[in-house]
């Protein structure tokens, strides 16, 4: 006959990735299920490993400002301002007024790029098929703009070190509040399409819980570690470029769970719109580049770091200078690479369904993760 | 049976297989423009006269189509699946009648043949599952026992609801179904107060309609109840392995399927080709298939605007809000056939029951968005470091 110790039942293992839907990338994962139920996570990183940080060593420094464009390939122009950020600190350099104008408003336009790509994967993520398209319809609006001003629509190479690569177009203005305007109400209709919709509450509400504190243990940055009810924000508690002179509202959630980090999201978009129909008001005529990085860019030796607010997060970049047109060492600070920290902690004992849905919300991007 | 008979049937159930693969084609052509128009997309432009042609193309491509097997597969149960899905769906059709003489094989024990054999596609899938050899697979395959064995409960529960109204199991009695009751010495004595000619079971009993079309979603997997098949997740579960026509076979079964449930909830409860009557044959059986066609709509419509609900969730649904709903459907029925009170009373009686099971899923989201959980504080809170 059969005892107890017979029936014994055994984990199941499940390798998610890299060549999943959804996750996110080539991101693998290898769960330990009982029955739907996770026990144990493995987490799997290094399939888009390129060695960007190795390559910097080897590029001249203003080449180096494309490597970073294909870090976070979603928020390109984010990555190329802390760079330049940085070696504009090395060599102390100011900048025009009207150059830190334009890589704010190209910044706050990725971030909201960003968080609509953030919104159409998580919809798929749960389950819904329509958002996708209602996100990109908007975000196609955001990327011919950023195709009229940098010429390309991902890689775009623009900000360059001691400014941006070139002036506006002549109609800038008037296109950005086009489809600012157009922009606005398509985010209205994408909140109303899944926020509240009664099976996505029921998908996301109370899933993938993490506390503040746990939170800020594990490196959660970013809109992430505000969902969980913490204000953190570096535009504002170490501003950078302009950032000051900016009135906008940071979005704080209660919960840490996977709504709050969605919602978080969807409520930064219209802070960021704010923070960019202010600047284009302000921003005035005038050079968009300084005339000391028309040479060979020689930053003095010495070391800095130098961190901002992306779209994902805490986005840092150490930069070692021995004083030659290479850099000694480039260090980055990956947000998502911190966030997937979490991701175990996340995980345990939720469903299998809810794997897909956790790893979604935290938003990761795996060129940045790997690097 | 003789020799011509044999012949003459098959002749029959090859022209209802032309029919249902025709339905199939259209149907697979309509969802992808319905879902194209919900999504702001075009749908299939390309091959032919809006792409009208797609669907043949799609066909043809998954005929000529490399038909893997797994290194890992169990080989006669991995080929076998596809059929062992597909017969029973095919075989419902039997019985299903789209007029009242236009019907192969007029069943006594109509819905009893149907409910027995629409649980048997579920063993095809797990078979797929498990022959696979793929984990994703297994799961999918066992999701979709518990799936469909929990939703089958609610669905035959409906059903029967309006078995107890026309106290006959033949579908054209139900169709054209004079409400009838059982005296005491077992006379059944027919009341021509109301038919479905006159008014359909959908006013009579809007609580077994909303649990029969939201169990029938589930039974042949739909969205928001397509867990066992999510591609997010479990990427396709039981046909993950599939390619080719063998893959073709699981579509067509879907998507028989589909039309199966819609047909059926016009059937039951939308009169079927007999409200409003029509003057001619032909003109009823178009005039059903197009309500069929708006139920179909329907659920490409639910598809292209929910996301999917978890297994925990869908058994929790299932277990403490369907079935209980269907058996309360159940003594209701009962209860108005024994007074034998006028036909609107099951409907006042159905309705604060089915408004009770809205408010409980109404109140269910309600309290996740009773407060804000998402609040935009102004920057100056922050503190600078």
């Amino acid at each position: 006959m059969f005892t107890d110790q017979n029936l014994d039942s055994v984990d199941m293992m499940v390798n998610m990735g890299p060549q999943h839907p959804s996750t996110h990338g080539v991101f693998r994962m290898i769960l330990w299920v009982d029955g739907e139920r996770i026990i144990k996570v493995e987490p799997h990183i290094g399939y888009l490993h390129r060695g960007s940080e190795k390559l910097c060593e080897a590029e001249l420094y203003p080449q180096i400002v494309s490597l970073f464009d294909r870090m976070d390939y979603l928020s390109n122009f984010n990555n190329e301002l802390v760079y330049c950020m940085a070696v504009e600190k090395l060599m102390e350099l100011q900048i025009p007024e009207r150059a830190e104008y334009i890589r704010i408003i190209m910044c706050e336009l990725n971030r909201i790029t960003s968080h609509l790509m953030f919104y159409g994967a998580y919809g798929l993520d749960a389950g819904a098929i329509t958002p996708v398209l209602y996100a990109f319809k908007e975000r196609e609006r955001i990327q011919s703009l950023f195709e009229a001003v940098s010429g390309a629509r991902m890689m775009h190479n623009y900000i360059n070190i001691g400014g941006v690569r070139e002036d506006l177009p002549e109609d800038f203005a008037k296109r950005l509040d086009n489809e600012l305007d157009q922009v606005k109400k398509g985010i209205d209709e994408c909140d109303q399409l899944l926020s509240k919709s009664e099976l996505f509450l029921a998908r996301t509400k109370g899933v993938g819980q993490i506390s503040g504190a746990d939170a800020l243990d594990l490196g959660m940055s970013g809109p992430n570690l505000r969902a969980s009810g913490i204000l953190d924000d570096i535009r504002v508690t170490e501003p950078y470029s302009l950032y000051q002179q900016f009135s906008f509202g940071i979005p704080v959630g209660s919960e840490g769970d996977c709504w709050d980090r969605y919602y978080v999201r969807i409520a930064e978009m219209r802070e960021s719109i704010k923070i960019i129909e202010q600047a284009i008001k302000i921003i005035e005529r005038g050079p968009v580049k300084t005339d000391s990085t028309k040479f060979l860019i020689r930053p003095p030796k010495g070391e800095v770091y130098v961190r901002a607010e992306n779209p994902r997060g805490d986005f840092g970049v150490y930069l070692i200078s021995d004083g030659s047109t290479k850099p000694y060492r480039v260090k980055v600070r990956a947000p998502s690479f911190s966030t997937l920290q979490a991701l175990p902690h996340l995980l345990i004992n939720s469903y299998l369904a809810d794997s897909v849905v956790i790893l979604g919300s935290i938003d990761i991007v795996l060129g940045e993760v790997d690097r | 049976m003789t020799f011509l008979n044999v012949i003459y049937l098959s002749l029959l159930v090859l022209a209802l297989f032309t029919f249902l693969l025709i339905v199939v084609l259209i149907l697979t052509y309509l969802e992808r423009k319905t879902l194209g128009r919900i999504q702001m997309r075009m749908g299939p432009m390309r091959v032919g006269f809006h792409g009208i042609l797609q669907p043949l193309a799609d066909g043809l491509k998954l005929l000529v189509k490399e038909d893997i097997l797994p290194a890992w597969a169990d080989k006669k149960i991995f080929w076998l699946a596809p059929i062992v899905v597909f017969i029973p769906s095919f075989m419902i059709w039997v019985t299903i009648p789209l007029a009242e003489d236009l019907v192969l094989q007029n069943l006594d024990l109509g819905l009893f043949y149907i409910v027995a054999l629409s649980v048997l596609s579920v063993i095809g899938l797990v078979m797929a599952g498990w022959s696979s050899g793929n984990k994703y697979a297994t799961f999918g395959g066992l999701r979709a026992v518990a799936q469909l064995i929990s939703y089958e409960i609610p669905l035959i529960m409906a059903i029967l609801g309006v078995a107890m109204l026309v106290q006959s199991l033949k579908l054209t009695d139900i169709v054209d179904g004079n409400f009838v009751t059982v005296t005491i010495d077992g006379h059944r004595t027919i009341r021509n107060l109301a038919g479905q000619h006159i008014l359909p079971f959908a006013a009579i009993q809007p609580l077994g309609l909303f649990i029969f079309f939201v169990s029938g979603l589930a039974e042949i997997g739909r969205t928001p109840f397509d867990i066992h098949h999510a591609e997010s997740e479990i990427v396709g579960g039981p046909l993950v392995e599939y390619s080719g026509i063998h893959w073709a076979i699981f579509f067509l079964a879907e998507y028989m399927n589909t039309f199966t449930i819609s047909i059926l909830t016009v059937l039951l409860f939308f009169g079927g080709w007999s409200w409003p009557e029509m003057p001619t044959t032909f003109l009823s059986v178009l005039w059903f298939l197009i309500k069929t066609l708006v139920v179909v709509m329907i659920i490409f419509w639910i598809r292209g605007t929910y996301p999917r609900l978890r297994i925990d969730q869908l058994m929790s649904f299932a277990w403490k809000l369907l079935v209980p709903l269907s058996f309360i459907n159940i003594i209701i029925t009962g209860i108005f056939l024994f007074y034998g009170w006028p036909f609107w009373s099951l409907t006042i009686m159905s309705l604060p029951f089915l408004l009770g099971a809205f408010y409980i899923i109404y109140k269910k989201s309600s309290s996740y968005t009773k407060h804000n959980t998402v609040q935009v504080y102004p920057a100056k809170w922050a503190t600078q470091k």
